[in-house]
């Protein structure tokens, strides 16, 4: 129990926080220098194989996924408890000084770091007044009178520094509650949907190209009421003269849940169409080229399938087409291509593309011929497997263009149509975060721009003894945190207070009065 | 529709070789008054305590204790050769000036050029940091013009960046990527570069505050370390600076973070993704809040705040230099290919 109350104040001082802190920022370091596989996992699959042992071992201590490792979570976890455990006594301890007055005045005003004195020929009833009154409501002042017949003034302000403080530390410790719940709800779907009626779908799991759920984000949790993407009406590229691209937009038609009326939208890169609750984002676009396809028995198919780009700054594409032909017939027709939305002939033989402009674009095809079901071991869905297939021939078409090849096999380079890629994702956290996120700000502010200091003044009657003697002032200040330029703010205040005490009028003799009165 | 003016975009870049010249002109005369000027020759004799001057709203700053000027002059040829130095040093602040205006033109003209917020590369970046250390300084000089000599410390990095601004890093002036036409890359990446502009100048500060406190502790056996040493503002006050600097700049820094988070959520499909860009700008902030928190700290004040101070401005130039041109991910803008 000793031991636990030891290990309990250890993890919530200053210094572990301190400490707990900088393991953080250092153990994110490898996250960035290291490929992370959720990231990028095809990287990360290549740098391992290169490091060989040194590779496996890194992977092995989750170096290669640093923000999921057991270690990092160790380190969040304690510095979250630690937050958590310091954070308890401080709100009580403020809460406290908050319902407490100003401290008396100490005895010797002028041993404080800062003082002053000066007189007025006011009673200290008066000038405690008038000095209230200086000081404004932005100091908590209280007033005590003392034995000897002095008046002391107590002031306080800058308590919003705490309490900004406060907030802020509160409000992190939403942020990280909000972003685990964030990751453990999330879910991200893609899907690729080409321009045209009949392509669209609608929000449930089976429907995606790819899926990628949060723990607890499984099928059936992920939206009462699906809603759909009916149709992509329109997808627009717009290209500088250079060929940089300038704008992208997808114009769709959805519908908020099956049952509700379809609408139409236009997402663009900045600006996902965003549904109660989840997000809809046109995150790449491309070709899908259409084919007319002669197959050996006569039949006649049309095609088209989204070519995926394989160069980002030209959109040089590929892609495949597969067609089977009646079963067991060994008659399966499969293509696979490349499309140059502006073709250049890159020598031996070879196309290229010069731009993701389009014009006149070319489609460079090899047909084959034989069993599309190849060796069952799993390929793309934008390849095909050629292993019990033949080739046939190759061709490189233009729109309209028609390549025959035997067993009166054809096709036609029909023409193309834009796809676009559409993610869906959902963190039913991430408006509570931004919340927290400007609490953060705003107790910041306070934290940091807010500085606490005190002040006492005490103001002491003329003696007994002595009723011509006037008024005597003292005045003393300490500043509690980031003492900053607090000497000069107390030069300000004191000159202020000097400046509203009516000024003790000279001693004089009965006679000089008369002779001055001419 | 090119959407770059060809012209401009040249007027532009001359503006900016013409800037560097003038802060150069400006930064050899605030080392020559720091040389021979008279703060030197004053504080060698008896060292006047630091007085600390209010800096409303920004960060309050540190002035020396300078004696007044002796009503009459004597004609003493050391003294005139510091009045001599003080107007090299005046003259200094009027080039800085000056070249702040032609380096904010060269942004104005690149921003009419390009017709965007010119900062979407390292380049613009780089330039607009800049531009926010110089004005950091001349509003600092504003307010404590005793602070004049030190100005060559603050030209110096900024002369450094621009001169890698406009060598290593240039890059022509182009339209935005769709994925960076968005006002909240302007927020994200002006508050950005305001607050690294400033936390290069405490960097600074604490740079000459390990100096003069090393000296305090064992005064330097180089002569002219020494000499150094001794012009330098109390040690105490040069932290204090460099600590109102980080308070100012944290907040700034951290809006600035969330900015970024909210442009990555409607650019990217997510607010946080462990970006190598977003990496490091979450490990700058976790090492400057370390640094706030050391200042807190009984046994961390002081020069071990100050080291971690070193460290959360050497992160920032990590993830400035290193994680744009080495380190790829999605915060590729820094037109370098
Ligand atoms: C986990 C345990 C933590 C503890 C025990 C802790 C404790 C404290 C305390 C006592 C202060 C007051 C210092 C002062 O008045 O100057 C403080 C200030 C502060 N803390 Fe924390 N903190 C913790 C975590 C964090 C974290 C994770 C962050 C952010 C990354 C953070 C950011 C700050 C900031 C910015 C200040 C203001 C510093 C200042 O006033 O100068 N704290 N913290």
């Amino acid at each position: 129990m000793r031991y636990l109350r030891i290990a309990w104040r250890r993890l919530t001082a200053m210094r572990t926080a301190l400490v707990l802190l900088f393991l953080l920022a250092v153990a994110a370091v490898p996250g960035s220098l290291l490929p992370q596989r959720p990231l990028n996992p095809a990287k990360t699959a290549s740098y391992i194989a290169e490091h060989g042992a040194w590779g496996r071992f890194l992977d092995r201590i989750g170096m290669f996924d640093v923000f999921g490792a057991p270690w990092f979570a160790a380190i969040y976890l304690l510095l979250f408890v630690s937050l958590v455990g310091c954070l308890i006594p401080r709100i009580r301890v403020h809460a406290r000084a908050l319902a407490r007055k100003p401290l008396p005045a100490p005895r010797n005003l002028e041993r404080l770091p800062e003082s002053g004195r000066f007189e007025t020929s006011a009673t200290p009833g008066e000038y405690a007044a008038t000095a209230r009154e200086t000081l404004g409501r932005r100091w908590r002042i209280v007033q005590r009178a003392e034995p000897s017949g002095a008046v002391t003034l107590s002031a306080e302000k800058g308590y919003s520094r705490e309490t900004g403080n406060l907030i802020f530390h509160v409000a992190l410790l939403a942020a990280l509650v909000l972003i685990a719940v964030g990751r453990l709800y999330t879910y991200q779907g893609q899907r690729i949907v080409l321009q045209g009626a009949d392509n669209g779908f609608c929000n449930t799991i089976s429907q995606y190209d790819t899926w990628s759920p949060g723990r607890f984000a499984a099928e059936g949790k992920v939206r009462p009421a699906p809603f759909c993407i009916d149709e992509l009406t329109k997808f627009t590229a717009s290209y500088s003269a250079e060929g940089e691209p300038r704008t992208f937009r997808a114009d769709v038609v959805y519908r908020t849940s099956v049952s509700a009326k379809p609408r139409t939208a236009s997402i663009t890169v900045n600006h996902p169409l965003r549904l109660e609750g989840d997000r809809v984002y046109l995150i790449t676009h491309g070709f899908a080229p259409r084919l007319t396809i002669r197959m050996p028995d006569g039949s006649v198919r049309h095609d088209v399938e989204p070519f995926i780009p394989t160069d980002p700054t030209t959109f040089l594409s590929e892609g495949a087409f597969s067609q089977p032909g009646k079963d067991g017939a060994r008659q399966d027709i499969g293509i696979s291509g490349l499309f140059a939305p502006t073709p250049v002939d890159e020598g031996n033989g070879k196309i290229g593309s010069a731009s993701p402009q389009v014009q006149d674009p070319a489609l460079s095809i090899f047909v084959y011929e034989g069993d599309l079901s190849g060796s069952g071991e799993p390929h793309s869905v934008y390849s095909i497997d050629t292993s019990k297939m033949t080739r046939i021939g190759t061709a490189d078409l233009h729109i309209g263009q028609t390549k025959r090849l035997r067993d009166g096999v054809s096709v036609t380079f029909d023409g193309w149509v834009p796809w676009a890629s559409l993610q869906i994702s959902h963190d039913p956290a991430q408006s509570y975060l931004l919340i927290a996120a400007v609490a953060m700000v705003v107790g910041l502010l306070g934290s940091l721009g807010i500085r606490r200091r005190r002040l006492w003044v005490r103001i002491a009657p003329a003696g007994a003894a002595e009723p011509e003697s006037p008024t005597v002032v003292t005045v003393g200040g300490l500043a509690r945190s980031d003492s900053g330029h607090f000497p000069t703010e107390f030069a300000g205040l004191l000159e202020r207070l000097r400046g509203r005490a009516t000024p003790v009028e000279p001693v004089v003799s009965a006679d000089t009065i008369g002779a001055g009165k001419d | 529709m090119s959407g770059i003016n060809g012209s401009m975009a040249h007027l532009s870049d001359g503006l900016f070789t013409t800037a560097i010249a003038v802060y150069a002109g400006a930064m050899v005369g605030f080392t020559a008054e720091y040389a021979f000027g008279r703060v030197g020759r004053k504080l060698a004799v008896a060292p006047a305590p630091a007085r600390e001057l209010v800096g409303a709203g920004g960060p309050s700053v540190v002035e020396d204790a300078l004696p007044a000027d002796p009503p009459d002059l004597p004609a003493d040829p050391a003294v005139a050769r510091a009045s001599r130095a003080e107007r090299i040093g005046w003259w200094s602040v009027v080039l800085c000036v000056a070249g702040a205006l032609i380096h904010t033109s060269s942004i104005a003209v690149r921003a009419l050029a390009v017709d965007a917020v010119p900062w979407s590369n390292m380049y613009e970046f780089a330039s607009v940091a800049g531009l926010v250390g110089v004005l950091a300084f001349l509003a600092v000089l504003w307010r404590l013009p005793a602070l004049r000599y030190l100005g060559g410390f603050v030209l110096l990095p900024v002369i450094l960046m621009m001169f890698l601004a406009g060598t290593v890093l240039y890059s022509k002036a182009q339209p935005l990527v769709p994925a960076l036409q968005s006002y909240w890359l302007a927020i994200h990446v002006t508050l950005v570069s305001i607050a690294e502009g400033a936390l290069m100048t405490s960097a600074v500060l604490t740079v000459l505050y390990l100096v003069k406190a090393r000296h305090d502790r064992k005064p330097f056996g180089s002569e002219r370390l020494a000499n150094l040493a001794v012009k330098l503002p109390a040690a105490e006050s040069l932290d204090k600076a460099a600590y109102r600097v980080v308070a100012f700049s944290f907040p700034l820094y951290t809006v600035a973070i969330i900015c970024g988070a909210i442009w990555a959520e409607a650019a990217w499909g997510r607010y946080w993704g462990w970006d190598p860009k977003e990496t490091w700008a979450f490990i700058v902030w976790v090492v400057y809040a370390c640094y706030l928190h050391a200042r807190a700290t009984a046994g961390w004040k002081g020069r071990a705040a100050a080291w971690i101070n070193l460290t959360g401005f050497g992160a920032i130039t990590f993830n400035f230099l290193i994680v744009n041109i080495v380190v790829s991910g999605l915060h590729s803008y820094a037109g370098l290919s």
